[in-house]
């Protein structure tokens, strides 16, 4: 497994609850929004609780892995335009009819612009892994006459992702929507 | 002033006096659904820590003044830090020393009744999760029977009245909780008792428990006979104890029956299980007093905290015992059936020496309820 790109570490080892929770909420206060926050932890109880604590308070709980009794959990700070601000790009495709396009092996290409954490626990088979924040250093893995479908969690990420392609001469971008969110398809991990 | 400690002992006491107590439980939603302390006159307000930690103040109108208050969670922690909000607020509360671990491990040790020449016979409460073991003493011996992991509590207990353990049983192989038998037998020297048919896969010395053994407690022998009483699991052996008291295991219980499928057999196991309580139980005496290793909800204790209730009236009541048709009961103990304990396959691997966690470990997977029933 690639190692995951996270933009703060918080270690919360050998502390017990509440003190994982205090020191994750203030962590993320200071966070900024779509940053991803990973919190080393021991107790147990955590896993549940930042979880819990996540869908609460609205942020993003990514997902968790355990290393040798330690437990990392990985949340993404959540940034309030992502689900409300209209997207503009204007070439769109549903989440319904890309999963048959792919189910029809059409050969296209199925960029997701979230941050590798994310596409980490829950992505679409075969989906290439490019960051909104790193795109434009990676114009060259891409292939500008290719049939590419942008996709995050939302719609917006890819949004902006797609217009930066198409200002970047790819001519046959699709921005996926609404995105993982709403993704029935299949999808693996980085254990698969 | 400090936030007080309340004991699970305290608390336990206030669940059989049927007193009033308003918890609030700052554990998640999900571990308060699964799982909390339950009493006939207990109110609740689960509110998570996490969510109180920019102040307390938006639940002070849920919470009663003429009530005495405690704060839970899981571990102690976060009660403590919620119990002190609370003070700043002005309101005298206390916390739950230990909390849910503490609770789920409390064992309260309720007298039954006497034995003959002076012999008697103690049910151990394990009041959280609904365990139930016992000790029969006589003339300075003791039996034991399905014992929980925290083995010092039955220990100190015989030392304090003066006891030695002789026999140690399990009624069968446990699924929902890690037995103590093993440990404590290998520490007092005493013989430990399970079904060779529960104990295929066992990795230990045991002796064999079989249908129609009997042993004996102190000089004027309190005679303790084994009952075969499969359908639980294929071993399950019941007890009777000096031809008064019928320790069911996990066959029959005050309000409901035993289910089948904990070792992935339910199917095979319906016949012996009705067998055991249609047939075998029906023979017996309707007199001998019904002690089962579990209780499911608060209801099923008596005013004395104990559990118990003559085999004559569950035939009566228990809806278990009074279901004619055969096509029916197979239905019932097979289908719709509640989910399974926690960790289930992973404690019954323990309870066969195949898998040693550690204490942390062995917590976590008896974490919960022990749904063993089927109603």
């Amino acid at each position: 497994m690639e190692k995951m790109k996270v933009n703060q570490t918080l270690d919360a080892k050998g502390l017990a609850c509440p003190m994982p929770i205090v020191k994750t909420k203030k962590a993320m206060k200071d966070l900024e929004s779509g940053h991803v926050l990973e919190i080393q932890a021991t107790d147990k109880g955590s896993k549940a609780d930042i979880k819990a604590w996540s869908e609460s308070t609205g942020h993003q709980y990514l997902g968790t892995i355990e290393e040798g009794g330690v437990l990392n959990h990985f949340i993404r700070k959540s940034s309030h335009d992502e689900t409300t601000s209209e997207t503009k790009y204007p070439y769109t495709i549903s989440n319904e009819d890309l999963m048959k396009t792919l189910e029809d092996n059409e050969q296209v290409v199925v960029l997701d612009v979230r941050e590798t954490a994310e596409y980490a626990f829950n992505h679409i088979p075969g989906a290439i892994s490019i960051p909104l924040g790193e795109l434009e250093d990676h114009f060259d893995q891409l292939n500008k006459a290719s049939k590419t479908f942008v996709i995050c969690r939302t719609g917006t990420r890819s949004d902006l992702a797609s217009q930066k392609l198409a200002s970047n001469g790819f001519t046959n971008v699709f921005n996926v929507l609404p995105g993982m969110s709403g993704w029935f398809g299949k999808t693996v991990n980085f254990n698969q | 002033m400090t936030v007080k400690a309340m004991k699970p002992h305290e608390v336990t006491k206030k669940v059989f006096n049927k007193e009033e107590l308003f918890i609030i439980d700052v554990r998640n939603e999900a571990d308060f659904q699964d799982w909390k302390i339950e009493g006939v006159n207990f109110e609740y307000l689960n509110v998570p820590y996490f969510d109180l930690l920019d102040g307390v103040e938006r639940i002070m109108d849920q919470i009663p003044a003429n009530k005495e208050i405690i704060v839970v969670c899981a571990k102690e922690g976060s009660s403590i830090m919620i119990a002190e909000m609370l003070l700043e607020e002005g309101l005298e509360v206390s916390y739950l020393e230990g909390g849910m671990k503490a609770w789920s491990e409390h064992l309260e040790p309720v007298k039954l009744g006497e034995l003959k020449n002076g012999g008697e016979l103690y049910q151990f409460v394990r009041i959280g999760k609904g365990c139930l073991s016992y000790m029969a003493v006589s003339e300075g011996e003791a039996a034991l029977i399905d014992a929980t992991r925290m083995t010092d509590v039955y220990l100190k207990f015989a030392e304090s009245i003066g006891a030695k353990i002789i026999h140690v049983f399990d009624t069968h192989l446990h699924a929902d909780h890690i037995s103590g038998g093993r440990i404590i037998a290998e520490e007092t020297g005493a013989a430990y008792w399970l079904s060779p048919k529960d104990a295929e896969e066992v990795t230990f010395e045991y002796n064999r428990l079989e249908d129609g053994n009997e042993v004996k407690i102190g000089s004027t022998a309190i005679n303790i006979h084994a009952l075969y009483s499969p359908g639980h699991t294929i071993g399950s052996t019941s007890f009777v104890i000096d031809e008064k008291y019928l320790l069911t295991g996990d066959i029959l219980f005050i309000d409901s029956i035993g289910r089948p499928d904990l070792a992935g057999l339910a199917g095979d196991w319906v016949g012996d299980l009705r067998e055991s309580l249609y047939q075998r139980y029906k023979e017996l005496s309707s007199e001998l007093m019904v002690l089962p290793a579990h209780f499911m909800i608060i209801d099923e204790l008596n005013d004395d905290g104990s559990v118990a209730e003559k085999l004559g009236v569950l035939f009566e009541k228990n809806h278990g015992l009074n279901i004619d048709d055969e096509t029916e009961f197979r239905k019932m103990v097979t289908e719709n059936l509640p989910p399974q304990p926690n960790a289930y396959q992973e404690i019954r691997e323990t309870n066969m020496g195949k898998f040693a966690p550690d204490e942390e470990k062995q917590r976590e997977m008896e974490i919960g309820p022990n749904r063993c029933a089927v109603r």
